[in-house]
């Protein structure tokens, strides 16, 4: 069971994506594990051949226990590996698996058991399969039972339970960050007019899809300034700050119902400005479908978080441990701006850095956000 | 189409984009990003999902005209008319 994340303590194991005999390579995603952050994918650290599957679906497992064992054919489980390995405590001792639970059931991210064929088809219909009585063995939800369930009736909010969960670990690992981390905090008035009249023009005569929004700019232009300065890109550990060398942007959602997620993109200063678009519509619309992947969760160096347009002003926000370093953006506004000594309105954009004292001072701060300035003045600097 | 199959097409993509959003809940008046809390990502999802399904263009200059469902559904009947 890996970590995704300081606060996290264990995982519920809802679905297995690999049978044993199955090879697999490292990256591959194999199991669907339900946290107090929703459904994260979970990828495989090892190549090789699944020889066993330790966890059974609905078991919850503490950060570290084996989920699998994976090696080389032949080679009894011993001597494979147990995935993931990363976060395995020294003493990880295979956990006990009685398969109570009749494998063509599944149990549902609320506990309850559903066949696959239910949970697909209510994944496809939008329906929570929570809300849906089971007919089945053990009262498990089967196609007939959502089949059943009228569309008017199917679409409801998360569980108030998830929320609380999603809560519970927004408030544990900002509490840490507010505890651990003495923050220090760089603002700077942006112009944006150019760079949004140039996104206009851009977006004018292509399709929806092929947009893009301011937000993926800014994204864009702070990894570039991330790069600039190494003091801000990275993560703060017991020994000392450890600068990144890829820059990988995590992005805050906010998610309807409550709650917020922040996942990762990767190497954003090496995307073009539509890859970074892509890529973020493409968090987005997991991280609204709880389909993220653990990886996405842990590998982020530094965090952007934008209100975006017809919002607040300003926001001064609170940094993602371990790294070192959050941008908060705040709405885009038509503000008096004086250029060429002249006052004009103009679109202005607030940007306000919130970093980490033991890993950088204000210059740096400073030097980030004049950069950040720098790459937004000119489209052909994104 | 008539303007009762349009709005259910509207709300339906509306659902796609935020699957907690029941479409019989949302009233001709609420403001998409106000009210129903879609985010700019979520109206690019919409409109791109409109263009696929009812074949209309919707440029951003635009976007006040599908802030809410009601100015939605009027926008949407005189922009298949002329095309």
């Amino acid at each position: 069971m890996p970590s995704l994340g300081s606060d996290m303590e264990a995982g519920t194991l809802v679905e297995w994506l690999v049978q044993p005999g199955d090879t697999v390579a490292r990256g591959d995603v194999v199991a669907v594990v339900e946290t107090q952050k929703g459904a994260i994918e979970i990828e495989c650290f090892e190549a090789g051949e699944v020889l066993e599957l330790i966890a059974g679906i609905g078991q919850t497992l503490p950060v570290g226990e084996p989920l699998a064992h994976i090696g080389v054919p032949g080679v009894g489980p011993g001597a494979g590996t147990e995935v993931p390995a990363e976060t395995r405590p020294a003493k990880a001792t295979p956990a006990t698996v009685k398969h109570e639970t009749p494998p063509q059931f599944h149990a549902s991210s609320q506990g309850g058991r559903a066949s696959p064929a239910a949970r697909l088809a209510a994944q496809e219909a939008g329906i929570d399969i929570a809300s849906v009585a089971g007919t089945g063995p053990g009262e498990a939800v089967v196609l007939a039972d959502v089949e059943g369930v009228g569309q008017s009736q199917a679409r409801r909010p998360p569980a108030a339970d998830g929320i609380s969960e999603m809560r519970k670990a927004i408030a544990a690992a900002m509490t840490r960050s507010k505890r651990e981390i003495p923050h220090f905090y760089v603002s700077h008035n942006i112009e944006t007019q150019r760079i949004s009249d140039w996104l206009a023009a851009r977006n004018a005569d292509k399709p929806p899809t092929k947009r893009v929004l301011s937000g993926a700019v800014f994204v864009k232009a702070a990894a570039l300034a991330a790069r600039t300065v190494p003091a801000m890109n990275g993560s703060y550990h017991e020994d000392g700050f450890h600068a990144s060398k890829q820059v990988n942007v995590g992005i805050a959602i906010s998610l309807r119902g409550g709650g917020l997620v922040a996942p990762a993109l990767s190497d954003v200063d090496r995307l073009s400005l539509d890859e970074v678009m892509a890529g973020m519509r493409d968090l987005v619309t997991r991280a609204r479908a709880g389909r993220l992947l653990a990886s996405e969760f842990t590998r982020g160096t530094f965090t952007v978080s934008s209100l975006g347009a017809g919002g607040a002003e300003e926001m001064t926000g609170v940094i993602f441990p371990p790294q070192v370093a959050l941008l908060g953006i705040g709405s885009p506004n038509i503000r008096p701006w004086v250029a060429d000594d002249r006052v004009e309105p103009r679109e202005v954009t607030k940007f306000v850095l919130s970093a980490d004292h033991r890993a950088c001072d204000g210059r740096q701060a400073s030097k980030f956000m004049l950069e950040l300035e720098s790459r937004l003045s000119k489209s052909e600097l994104l | 189409m008539t303007e009762d199959e349009i709005r259910a097409a509207f709300l339906d993509e509306i659902n796609r984009v935020a699957p907690d959003i029941e479409p019989d809940s949302v009233s001709d008046e609420e403001h998409l990003q106000d009210d129903l809390e879609l985010d700019s990502m979520d109206i690019l999802n919409l409109v791109a999902a409109l263009h696929d399904r009812l074949e209309v263009s919707i440029p951003e200059t635009d976007y006040s005209c599908i802030s809410t469902p009601g100015k939605a559904v009027s926008y949407l009947i005189g922009k298949m008319r002329t095309t």
